[in-house]
């Protein structure tokens, strides 16, 4: 008893910021490097998420300086702005935002990211964070300096005033952190923004390094991305706790409204069936429902087929623009990109869109590089955990066209972007590093990599034919010609007729006729060949004025006046060859070529083609 | 005896011929790789197998090889034999630069190509008048030689009428005649330093002994004089190199012959040569100095041990005991034991027990 009274007045709540004082890496501040990449990120998420709500065209500026041992980041918009009384709780209170409660769409959803860099900041520095914004060129900028009380979280303001500034609208966030900046690396603060400007290409960013050199990454278009609209849950996959909060809180007094109203994609019909099929009173009071009434209603609305959610909570990126974003940051000769269908999971919306780009600047020896995005956001660290990984190293890439020694990753000069959009993205931890493997998102991402997969195949399967053609008019345009000439020239002998070897070359049929004269009579042999690489079924005609003898094969024979017609029906395989032979009395005139029927002429040499016309 | 011209000319005339015939133009040549080397127990060389492979212009590559075959064969009779001239294969591959579509793209395209006509017609790259850059190695030693030269021939005494240096080998040793010798035995020595070291000791002298500098990897016409030393003057032959696997590699090119001039074995290679050092063992009996074995030296030793070259077992013991002591040794390290040594200790014990002293 004494023990557990003791240990009663121990207990205390805890704050959220306290908890996070404790635990910066759930946050992503778990290393310098990344820290600092941590904080641009938040800002910027914030910025782009800003100014999309409020329909502006982001410019945004980054610029990393170095404040004697520490980093100051800075991060401005062009933004709406913050209303002077809010900027405190907005960047100084946790677990504080607009978006949590609603069921769209958008890149912060709990209010931690950019009060946790507030946090991280003061953790390290012991310096207030500064905040400038202004709302309107009518009214003066607010300039702001917070901290935040960990024990209550709750936000200090250490200064305040209205200032001069040369924006008419936007926010700017200073804060100075304990970081380490690198360069060039994957996990930098240069690639992250370059990858948050592939997938917004409507945003403009500009970055100025610490060592002064600056970078802009240029819009692509200056369309804003579809709006994103709040939805209500979907059904399926709801789960039962999150039903029965729902039927304890709603306002609504029928069970019937109480559905038609509270989820996404039900109608009349809809509420009928579930209620049919849970056997419930459709006038019952929602907050009435008993354990088995609520888990009733429960399989009934996971069992119904009902159409899919309504997809204007989502803003994807879009086929056309995730093309731009690629090809504006990467050289690359191909581009695929597809777009799936919108899908559920846990009865959350979800769109996979996938793009991949293919050769010229890109390493050929190494692995394919990896863009992974959810709702916009480029996710840098932990590649290793995240579904999109796992999905991309469950294809069979060879078949595609990629090599992928000892499976995993494939190799080759690619890049495969991934985004995966959703009003509820399952992350594996609160840092937002990596996406759970929830089947319904490993399912719609390995057909969106089969979709491009086979894009690419097809393009390659071309570049190899177009090459293959390249080479063999080199041979048979220059090369060939040239050489039969310096033979002749060498041995003081007449040019050679090439046209049998081209044949040869370029895969044709060849008929090739000689005559021999013996005893007054001249032997015909016809010597056909197929180099094509499939078999083929034609006629020949020779068509002569004499009779013809001792036919072998024998030809069916027609009459023409004062010619004969004679036809042999020919059927032969790639590789293989075939020889006509006969004999006719000597005469003066020239035969005429041998004729083909039945075949396309540009796979003839040696005969005239017979139109079909 | 051999033309070399109508023989080109017979490779373009099948070529021609082939086109004349709407057969798709080709050669066909031994495969010239390691795996299609063999012993010929005949001449106690290694020649090229029966594995053979086909040229042909159905292919891009084959296509522009087989043009500028046709290119060189049109230079080599033109320019070489009708107008007796000579290139070296340096100059070929720049005279290359004026055909264009057959130009080389680098030198070792064109030896190759020149490899390729020896092989086909037989002949050898002296017979197209195609010499290298350098001349050949030096020789030192009582022997007289005639040499037909451009300016007329010329007698030379390989000790009495040349200096420090010796008698520099012609790139077409066919021209040299031997006239007469006092020699016992040829030794063949790879470095500079250690011939230099033998003729001051007059070693040449004392033993009776044509000193031939090898120069590292030794050019055919070294290789082939060597050759004739021994088949015509019935002289015996001993090769002089460093202690460690590249070394053995130049030993087994005068004696057995090498994979890249496997169609010339037989005018080339001396079976006979005998290895006098540095021997892995004399590193361990001597105490000479040394150098740690590299990496990439253990891995020729090892590939050695399975080359059929090195097969015999006084190969696979030297080999293995040098794998084992995983030391190398150079020529020079005798010299740790005084200047002397090698001539008046190391040499006379070897060539007694190789029967030549």
């Amino acid at each position: 008893m004494d023990t557990a009274e003791e240990l009663a007045k121990q207990q205390r709540s805890i704050s959220v910021a306290e908890f996070f004082e404790k635990n910066r890496q759930i946050l992503g501040f778990d290393s310098a490097p990344r820290a600092l990449i941590t904080c641009v990120k938040e800002a910027v998420d914030n910025s782009l998420d800003a100014c999309e709500d409020a329909g502006i065209l982001p410019d945004i500026f980054v610029q990393i300086k170095r404040a004697g041992e520490l980093y100051r980041v800075i991060v401005e918009d062009n933004g709406p702005g913050i209303v002077p009384s809010e900027i405190p709780r907005v960047f100084a209170k946790l677990l504080y935002g607009s978006r949590f409660h609603v069921l769209r769409q958008s890149r912060g959803q709990q209010g931690i990211g950019i009060s946790a860099a507030v946090l991280y900041s003061q953790l390290t520095t012991g310096k207030p964070t500064r905040i400038t914004s202004r709302t309107s060129p009518e009214r003066p900028a607010r300039y702001v300096e917070v901290m935040i009380n960990t024990a209550k979280n709750e936000p200090e303001i250490i200064r305040e005033g209205d200032i001069d500034w040369e924006r008419p609208r936007g926010t700017r966030v200073e804060l100075d952190i304990e970081g380490s900046y690198v360069r060039g690396r994957r996990q930098s603060v240069y690639s992250y923004l370059k990858s948050v400007a592939i997938v917004n290409p409507h945003a403009r960013i500009t970055f100025v390094e610490p060592d002064g050199s600056t970078e802009r990454f240029e819009r692509a278009t200056e369309l804003l991305p579809k709006r994103a609209y709040e939805i209500k849950p979907h059904p399926s996959g709801i789960e039962l706790g999150e039903l029965t909060k729902m039927l304890r809180y709603t306002e609504r007094r029928k069970l019937s409204s109480f559905l038609k109203e509270s989820f996404s994609s039900i109608g009349n019909i809809a509420a009928q069936e579930i209620l049919q099929n849970s056997g419930l009173d459709p006038s019952m009071d929602p907050r009435s429902l008993d354990y088995d009434q609520s888990r009733r209603l429960f399989e009934a609305l996971r069992r119904i087929k009902i159409k899919s959610p309504p997809v204007d909570c989502l803003s994807p990126i879009g086929e056309d623009l995730i093309r731009s974003g690629l090809a504006k940051e990467y050289s690359v000769d191909f581009i695929a990109t597809v777009s799936r269908p919108v899908a559920v999971h846990s009865g959350n919306p979800f769109v996979v869109e996938a793009g991949i780009g293919f050769g010229g600047d890109l390493d050929r020896n190494g692995r394919v590089e990896i863009l992974r995005f959810a709702n916009r956001v480029p996710l840098i660290y932990q590649q290793g955990a995240c579904a999109i990984t796992h999905a991309i190293e469950g294809v069979s890439w060879k078949s595609y066209g990629l090599d992928q020694p000892g499976g995993g990753l494939p190799f080759g000069p690619a890049v495969i972007l991934v985004h995966v959009a959703s009003t509820n993205i399952p992350f594996t931890s609160e840092s937002k590093d990596a996406i759970a493997d929830i089947p319904e998102i490993l399912a719609e991402i390995d057909l969106a990599m089969k979709e491009i997969g086979r894009k690419l195949r097809r393009f390659l399967a071309l570049q190899e034919t177009l090459s293959e053609r390249r080479e063999k008019e080199e041979i048979i345009g220059r090369i060939l010609p040239r050489m039969a000439e310096k033979l002749a020239d060498m041995l003081g002998l007449e040019r050679p007729d090439i046209s049998r070897v081209v044949a040869r070359i370029m895969g044709n049929v060849l008929v090739r006729r000689d005559i021999e004269q013996e005893n007054g009579r001249l032997k015909v042999r016809i010597e056909i060949e197929n180099n094509t690489s499939s078999q083929r079924s034609f006629k020949l005609h020779e068509i002569i004025s004499v009779e013809a003898e001792d036919l072998d094969p024998p030809a069916r024979r027609v009459d023409m006046g004062d010619r004969y017609d004679y036809q042999w029906k020919i059927a032969i395989r790639s590789g293989e060859k075939v020889v006509l032979r006969y004999t006719v009395k000597n005469h003066l005139q020239k035969m005429p070529e041998a004729v083909v029927e039945g075949l396309e002429p540009e796979i003839v040499t040696g005969a005239r083609v017979l139109s079909d016309a | 005896m051999h033309d070399p011209e109508s023989r080109l000319l017979g490779i373009a005339r099948s070529l021609y011929d082939q086109f004349r015939e709407g057969t798709v133009p080709h050669l066909v040549l031994p495969t010239r790789t390691k795996k299609n080397i063999e012993y010929s127990t005949e001449d106690d060389v290694w020649v090229y197998g029966d594995q053979e492979s086909v040229r042909s212009v159905k292919t891009i590559r084959g296509a522009r090889t087989l043009l500028k075959t046709v290119h060189l064969i049109d230079l080599l009779v033109k320019e070489h034999l009708r107008g007796n001239r000579a290139s070296t294969l340096r100059e070929i591959y720049y005279i290359s630069e004026n055909w264009d579509l057959a130009k080389f793209a680098e030198q070792a395209e064109s030896d190759r190509l020149i490899e390729d006509l020896e092989i086909i017609t037989g002949l050898q790259r002296e017979d197209f008048h195609v010499r290298p850059e350098e001349d050949g190695a030096a020789v030192f030693g009582p022997l007289r030689i005639r040499e037909r030269t451009r300016r007329g021939e010329r007698e030379i005494h390989c000790q009495e009428d040349i200096g420090e240096a010796g008698y520099q080998i012609p790139f077409n040793v066919d021209f040299v005649e031997f006239l007469e010798h006092d020699a016992r035995m040829v030794i063949a020595v790879e470095t500079g330093g250690m011939y230099a070291r033998l003729i001051e000791n007059g070693f040449d002298e004392e033993f009776d002994a044509i000193l031939v500098h090898l120069k590292g990897q030794p050019a055919r016409s070294t290789r082939r004089f060597i050759k004739r030393l021994n088949t015509e003057l019935k002289l015996p032959v001993a090769v002089f190199t460093d202690g460690d696997p590249w070394s053995y590699r130049i030993y087994a090119s005068v004696a057995y012959g090498a994979i890249k001039s496997a169609h010339l074995s037989e005018h080339l290679a001396t079976p006979d040569a005998k290895f006098l050092g540095v021997q892995p063992t004399d590193i361990v009996e001597y105490n000479l100095s040394t150098d740690r074995l590299t990496d990439r030296d253990l891995h020729a030793l090892r590939a050695e041990l399975t080359d059929p070259r090195f097969g015999s077992d006084y190969w696979q013991r030297q080999i293995q005991l040098q794998i084992d002591l995983k030391k190398k040794a150079e020529q020079q390290a005798f010299a740790g034991k005084g200047l002397d040594f090698v001539t008046k200790r190391y040499l006379p014990e070897r060539l007694s027990e190789l029967g030549m002293a």
